[in-house]
């Protein structure tokens, strides 16, 4: 398979993802510019994170606004998978092709350290292989994580089950001292109504190699691979 | 030109976390009469001096402000009163 990585001025784990996808898990990988206005011929698209324009005016709005984003949403409307890690979650916000908006951590501090999550929906491309209510471990790394959303979208999403990760303990179990920056209902990962976006604040492309303490970033990654597989699908194809 | 001068802030009971460490910095200078602390971001456009409002409402709506988080004001010396904006829903 071939998947698009995007850098914007200031995206700083573009060439991670570039690794895993190239090195660890054998994928072509086309490197796609925020200038860039085409995605043909790939057929999965992966938004870094990083700090995009500097977090100027808010974290992702700029970048949102970029040429390459046409391409992307275009793509996102036909069906294509896309994930969006970190600041790459925070631009999809802010381009509006997820739902709700990042404030900063509660207690205002950089976060920076391995977290629990849960899966809470394998309904999506990136977490169809996945089971409902499996643990992964993952690291995050942000001061911009504090996840929000009015109260009718939540009940929304939540009925249209777009909540994909939530944070929890080791158990699978929710609690506040185990969400990191203070996300409402510790939602840490959600995707759109189709399931081909997804956005997650934790990293895991910084978890896909059992050497750096955790290897379940990887399934993310090969969940998609098998769904596109599996589905032979083109850009343009749908998901479900 | 006309300057114009946009304020921007978090919806009331949206969390500031921002504005919760300003008050705690103004109690630990030993402040006891301030109750609240918001923080926003201030915003200047130079424009033509006949843009129309709802130009300035748009960028305010689609661009500058968030409008699921935050809420605006638009100081237009040419409009009075003060053009407050929030997108509801």
């Amino acid at each position: 398979m071939r998947f698009g990585v995007v850098t914007f001025p200031g995206s700083n784990c573009d060439q991670d993802c570039v690794y895993v996808l190239r090195s660890v898990l054998g994928q072509d990988v086309d490197a796609v510019w925020h200038e860039d206005r085409s995605l043909d011929g790939l057929d999965a698209i992966v938004l870094p994170g990083g700090f995009a324009h500097g977090d100027y005016l808010r974290a992702g709005a700029i970048a949102a606004r970029a040429p390459v984003m046409s391409a992307v949403g275009a793509f996102a409307r036909a069906g294509g998978p896309v994930l969006g890690i970190c600041n790459g979650f925070q631009v999809l916000l802010e381009a509006g092709l997820l739902p709700g908006a990042m404030l900063r951590n509660q207690g205002l501090r950089f976060r920076c350290l391995p977290v629990f999550l849960r899966v809470e929906s394998t309904d999506t491309a990136w977490t169809k292989t996945l089971r409902e209510g499996q643990v992964l471990q993952l690291p995050i790394a942000h001061g911009e994580g504090n996840y929000f959303a009015p109260e009718p979208l939540l009940a929304t999403m939540e009925d249209e089950h777009q909540v994909v990760f939530r944070y929890c303990d080791a158990d699978g179990r929710l609690a506040s001292s185990a969400n990191p920056n203070g996300s409402v209902r510790h939602i840490a990962g959600v995707c759109n109504p189709a399931g081909n976006v997804v956005g997650l604040m934790p990293h895991p492309e910084r978890a896909s190699e059992s050497v750096l303490g955790s290897a379940d970033g990887r399934l993310l990654f090969e969940s998609v691979l098998s769904v596109l597989s599996t589905r032979r699908m083109s850009p343009a194809g749908a998901l479900r | 030109m006309t300057t114009i001068r946009i304020t921007i802030t978090l919806k009331p009971g949206v969390l500031d976390a921002q504005g919760q460490a300003v008050l705690q910095g103004l109690r630990t200078l030993g402040d006891d009469q301030v109750s609240a602390v918001r923080v926003g971001r201030y915003i200047e456009l130079t424009v033509p001096d006949g843009i129309k409002g709802t130009d300035l409402d748009q960028m305010c709506e689609r661009f500058l402000a968030n409008p699921l988080l935050e809420e605006w004001r638009i100081d237009d010396p040419r409009r009075t009163p003060l053009s407050i904006g929030e997108r509801t829903g």
